[in-house]
């Protein structure tokens, strides 16, 4: 009906650019108005133009500037970084940030990997595990890191009394005031907050990998182990890239469990780029060195970006 | 295998599945234990019970609900969270249906530019969008929050909505457009009921990704009555005298529920974004 309602309109539009004497294809009309599209696209591109790409460009000069907070900035050129890089908190700050990051993540793939596999083969009550596993994942870690932040109290927090009553320990850990055990104790956050992420995205993966290909090794006579080397693994790399490299972005950025569990302390021993630059941009008021410090998530953002474009890339091909 | 062995294998992977759950499920569980029980039974280290032995009791609750901003903190959340979503959808929407419906000049390089976009975290850019917020106008107002959470909603609601919009059959709107329908009718009444899960699954993670953002909720906003729940909550009922334990759990788990319901109603929606998020990535 609607073929014949477009052929019909044929001779009305003799000048639209079609070429003549060929009927109309759905595909001409569909090209024919770019500015349609562009305005489709405008809001976004507003959006994007002027609250993402300004205020980054805007965070550049600032970078470059002594701004306080309510008075005008002066050009400083690269004394903030020259500051930062002369001060201990800052080089605290980088290594933190890869600590937290690469602990977290490889701790989040692996788990969430095993994760993947239990569930995968656990048919009843699938619907339920997944429900209650990503449970962590669904409600904002804002609300559930204070709940760890009451687990982890020194004193009345339930884990150092059930290690204290189940005799794993005599003295009370530390968490949270020493800093070898708050950088656990924000990493084991981290970890838990994200593994159902993880693992329900690996479980789609696993789905989505042929049962035939099992059997087939089963037939050569693989094992379990054979069967995940070279079946699953190999398979899983795609998924696996993009969940890791996400990750990264996500993990290296974080400010809402270290702000909540520690501010960044005892000494600075938990500070991420972001908890760092709200305590120097915020707390003292130095806008020019916290907009620095914020900068420093971005050649993470732009070495995953790239990649992550890659990979699409090579799948798309 | 025999199926004795098959048997104990599955029986294996539930008893697997097992400490898994108890990580992920106990700090919920013991939330909402202190948020039920007496102050003298939340401060008795003597004894470590897992189950409210002296009665339960509701005063943190209502402590929460009477001596504290938590009310208006609550109904601030919802002012901004559901206003950034509806504006966020709205925005995707078209963004999302124009880049992958419309190809014009250009279109390649904003897709990924919204891909980059998606990456952005929120923790780059808050010092510079503060100064765009004063000098807007906006410091200290809900308005602020409202028109910032977009920056982070939209390119990620884009990404998912246009996977979602390119697996739709070009044919259905063809039709349409054929027949005389404009663009915009084709997308709404065409296109938007066939993929009114990629919508729904695109509301839900606007919604919950507004009603969990702290950055910028402490940056912008200062006086206690404009604050959002997490703000308000990490800011205000932190402070204060020794037995706080009590209402900040009982006001962690109720700030939670308006996400643990939509999640309960929607759980497919959200596995499904998760999933094509992921992968489509």
């Amino acid at each position: 009906m609607g073929r014949g309602r477009a052929e019909a309109a044929v001779p009305v539009t003799p000048l639209g650019g079609r070429p003549l004497g060929r009927p109309p294809t759905a595909s001409w009309l569909w090209r024919g108005s770019e500015l349609t599209g562009f305005f489709f696209v405008l809001p976004a591109a507003l959006l994007v133009v002027g609250l993402v790409a300004y205020p980054f460009c805007y965070a550049l000069i600032l970078s470059l500037t002594a701004k306080q907070a309510g008075v005008p900035g002066q050009f400083v050129g690269l004394r903030n970084f020259a500051n930062l890089f002369g001060g201990d908190i800052f080089l605290h700050t980088i290594r933190n940030s890869f600590v937290f990051t690469g602990v977290a993540v490889v701790c989040k793939t692996v788990l969430g990997l095993g994760l993947a596999l239990l569930l995968q083969r656990a048919m009843v009550g699938r619907r339920f595990l997944r429900g209650m596993i990503l449970l962590p994942w669904v409600v904002p870690s804002t609300l559930s890191v204070l709940g760890w932040w009451w687990l982890f109290d020194p004193i009345s927090g339930v884990i150092n009394l059930g290690l204290m009553k189940l005799g794993l320990i005599t003295q009370r850990i530390p968490w949270l005031s020493d800093p070898a055990w708050a950088m656990a104790a924000v990493i084991i956050v981290n970890v838990w907050r994200g593994l159902p992420f993880f693992a329900i995205s690996f479980l789609a993966g696993l789905v989505s990998i042929p049962e035939e290909l099992y059997e087939a090794a089963h037939i050569d006579g693989a094992g379990g182990v054979a069967c995940f080397a070279r079946i699953t693994l190999p398979l899983l790399r795609p998924v696996l890239g993009v969940i890791i490299l996400y990750s990264i972005i996500m993990t290296v950025s974080d400010f809402n469990i270290v702000y909540i569990l520690t501010r960044g302390g005892p000494m600075h021993s938990t500070h991420l780029f972001a908890t760092f630059a709200y305590e120097m941009g915020l707390a003292s008021g130095d806008l020019g060195k916290g907009a620095a410090i914020s900068l420093f998530i971005f050649p993470f953002l732009a070495a995953v970006a790239y990649c992550q474009l890659r990979i699409t890339r090579r799948q798309t091909q | 295998m025999s199926p004795l062995r098959r048997r104990a294998g599955m029986v294996g992977r539930y008893v697997g599945l097992l400490p898994y759950l108890g990580f992920a499920l106990f700090p919920f569980y013991w939330m909402l234990l202190t948020s039920l029980r007496s102050n003298a039974e939340i401060y008795d280290v003597t004894h470590l019970s897992f189950l409210v032995r002296q009665g339960l009791t509701l005063q943190h609750y209502s402590a929460l609900l009477t001596r504290t901003l938590f009310p208006t903190w609550f109904w601030n959340s919802l002012l901004v969270s559901v206003l950034a979503t509806a504006i966020s959808v709205i925005i995707s929407t078209a963004a999302a249906y124009g880049l992958v419906r419309i190809p014009f000049r250009g279109s390649a390089a904003f897709s990924i530019g919204i891909f980059v976009t998606y990456l952005v975290p929120p923790t780059l850019l808050f010092i510079p969008l503060s100064r765009v917020v004063t000098a807007l106008g906006l410091s200290d107002s809900r308005l602020s929050l409202i028109v910032t959470y977009p920056t982070f909603i939209v390119p990620f609601c884009t990404w998912l909505l246009m996977s979602y919009f390119a697996t739709i059959p070009k044919e259905l709107e063809e039709c349409a457009i054929v027949d005389g329908a404009t663009r915009w009718q084709a997308l709404v009444k065409i296109v938007l009921p066939v993929a009114l899960p990629g919508v729904v699954t695109a509301t839900l993670f606007s919604f919950t990704l507004a009603w969990g953002e702290l950055i910028y909720a402490m940056t912008f906003i200062a006086s206690g009555p404009h604050k959002t729940l997490t703000a308000g909550a990490v800011a205000d009922l932190i402070r204060g005298d020794v037995f706080y334990w009590g209402p900040l759990m009982a006001g962690a788990l109720l700030a939670s529920i308006p996400v643990v319901i939509a999640y309960g109603f929607l759980m497919d929606y959200y596995v499904s974004g998760l999933v094509t998020g992921a992968t489509k990535g």
